[in-house]
């Protein structure tokens, strides 16, 4: 089975982000980086897939040179090699550019199943997965729980608001992982020593024959709005706390 | 020249959901900002009957694509007739709700049409003649204002964000029927949740317990104060990592993304990722025993008490304010 699995390098979620003065973007020093949380589900997915069939994962990420770090970790985790479309400035903001990326890479190597994280927690989008998927011709699965793959059939399960769905697509897909999948293996010694000689491919946009050609951009970026400072409810004991707390809920604050 | 405001409906066994209305309502306001008229695609099965209700929230004209093949969401067949609708009706502006299905089909007809989307929107205003769309990145950590320069620009909404307003137009229905490919991801089985309780991403209130419950028997308290409030019952990824409560009940930055008017954290310390899913709530209510605890920074009001003791109380305070 060929599984490809698209991974993202983005800021911990630790990172405490702070705007620049003129609202371009993020200050990117000291910021730790990791593999998108939601990507560890789709590489680990990746890995029980080719145990169990047979074949290999092949790693695709779309980064700046950084991004190299993210890919050796998903091969100390058992993905067989890489491709790392490396661009410095290719345009961060727009999904359908950063899916062309991918698709480009992605339609010239073998592949039954496409895994990727179900959004990065950077932009917190979700767009890549699915345009990548129609720019490849093929369906799709978001936010998927659970999977099974018989055959040239996957068996995904997904949560919708107010209930479970179970969805049926032929292969090749494109599969988006969530919270729930599985339990993501962490990568062992002897996985980190070997990832350092698995075979990457470096490639830049152009030799993919692709233009980042940006559909969307952010024009400024803001903090969110203030909170006003909250109080705490004194009071002689939990019943006197809790019956001022709803006192001042429904006269105060209006919500109940 | 592209021109209007399409919206797609969301409807659901032959019930428009409430993120519907939200929707109309935001694209009726952008359209008379630029004078413009609001169109909706409504796609289903014996679907004809509801689509007048969408004239209530000021949609001029449904586009109704009644049909077996539409009956459950198939990613395939809606964007087939999401962009079909687009190409017949060329709208400037398409508008879908950021629902679990909204998200799904508003990417793929992104790369359909290829052109941008600015999904998951908390605002959305026309500035000097321009479309800025609003979306909170980093979990909420800052918000970016996005402009999309691709045609036709492509907007998903947050839902429970943006009010239904009712604002009477046409609403007049009109027989619409898309030319659809082949389908082959369908839904096999559906099965409902069983608790019957409000769903989290669209609840007006939520009670939420975190790692100071202590255990998943404990939850009874959480629940009763919830059943009282009418509320969503939520809770902390340290509650279901310990297998205390199923992951569609986790609020966060893996979890969901919460924005009720009132959320009662009990026994949750705040983590950044935790706020990251409810920090834009409007009212934020903290119980812990931790004085130290970073939610109580966040919170609006705090009470620095056991749990075990408060909740039931503000349970009782409650019962005593409804009789």
């Amino acid at each position: 089975m060929n599984v490809v699995v698209c991974v993202k390098q983005v800021p911990d979620s630790e990172t405490l982000v702070k705007v620049k003065p003129d609202g371009s973007g993020i200050e990117e020093a000291g910021i730790k980086w990791v593999m998108n949380p939601y990507d560890e589900f789709a590489v680990e997915e990746g890995l029980k897939l080719k145990e169990k069939n047979g074949g290999d994962v092949t790693i695709v990420t779309l980064g700046p040179g950084r991004a190299m770090e993210t890919i050796r970790t998903a091969l100390a985790m058992g993905a067989e090699k890489g491709i790392h479309i490396s661009e410095d400035t290719f345009d961060d903001d727009c999904a359908y550019s950063k899916a062309s990326a991918l698709a480009a890479a992605i339609k010239e190597i073998p592949h039954d199943i496409i895994l990727c994280g179900q959004r990065a927690i950077d932009d917190d989008e979700g767009q890549v997965g699915p345009i990548l998927a129609e720019l490849l011709g093929i369906p799709q699965v978001t936010l998927v729980t659970s999977l099974t793959v018989d055959g040239n059939t996957a068996r995904a399960v997904k949560a919708i608001e107010g209930a479970q769905v179970t969805i049926e697509s032929s292969l090749p897909c494109v599969i988006t992982a969530q919270k729930g999948l599985n339990e993501p293996r962490y990568a062992s010694l002897p996985g980190i020593m070997k990832a350092k000689k698995k075979p990457v491919d470096v490639k830049d946009a152009a030799s993919l024959g692709i233009t980042a050609d940006a559909k969307i951009k952010i024009v400024r970026l803001t903090p969110p709005p203030e909170r006003a400072p909250g109080k705490i409810i004194e009071g002689d004991d939990p019943a006197t706390k809790a019956q001022e707390l709803v006192t001042l809920l429904r006269e105060e604050a209006k919500v109940i | 020249m592209a021109k209007n405001i399409m919206i797609v409906a969301e409807q659901r066994d032959g019930v428009l959901r409430r993120v519907s209305f939200e929707v109309a309502s935001e694209a009726r306001k952008i359209a008379d900002d630029r004078g413009e008229e609001v169109a909706a695609v409504l796609l289903g099965s014996n679907v004809k009957g509801i689509a007048a209700e969408l004239g209530k929230y000021g949609v001029d004209t449904v586009y109704v694509a009644d049909s077996e093949i539409f009956q459950l969401y198939s990613t395939e067949a809606y964007t087939d007739a999401v962009a079909a609708a687009v190409s017949e009706y060329d709208p400037a502006v398409v508008i879908f709700p950021a629902s679990v299905q909204g998200k799904d089909l508003s990417a793929r007809v992104a790369g359909r049409l290829a052109t941008g989307l600015a999904t998951d929107c908390t605002d959305l205003r026309v500035e000097d003649g321009t479309l800025i769309a609003t979306r909170p990145i980093y979990a909420g950590k800052c918000n970016a204002d996005m402009i999309v320069t691709g045609t036709p620009q492509l907007v998903s909404l947050r839902p429970n964000v943006f009010p239904a307003v009712e604002a009477a137009k046409a609403g007049t229905v009109v027989d619409f029927k898309p030319a659809v490919g082949e389908v082959k991801a369908k839904i096999v089985d559906i099965q409902k949740d069983t608790s019957g309780t409000v769903e989290l991403t669209e609840a007006d209130i939520i009670v939420s317990g975190g790692r100071g419950m202590k255990g998943p028997e404990n939850y009874t308290i959480i629940e009763e104060l919830a059943a009282t409030l009418g509320a969503a019952v939520g809770a902390s990824r340290a509650a279901v990592d310990a297998g205390w409560r199923p992951q569609k009940d986790q609020v966060g930055q893996t979890g969901k993304t919460v924005t009720p008017n009132l959320y009662i954290a009990c026994g949750i310390s705040g983590a950044i990722q935790h706020l990251a899913g409810m920090s834009s709530s409007k009212y934020i209510v903290a119980v812990n025993k931790d004085p130290e605890a970073p939610i109580f920074g966040k919170a609006d009001y705090g009470i620095v008490d056991d749990l075990f003791k408060v909740v039931p109380e503000i349970t009782a305070a409650v019962k005593k304010l409804q009789e």
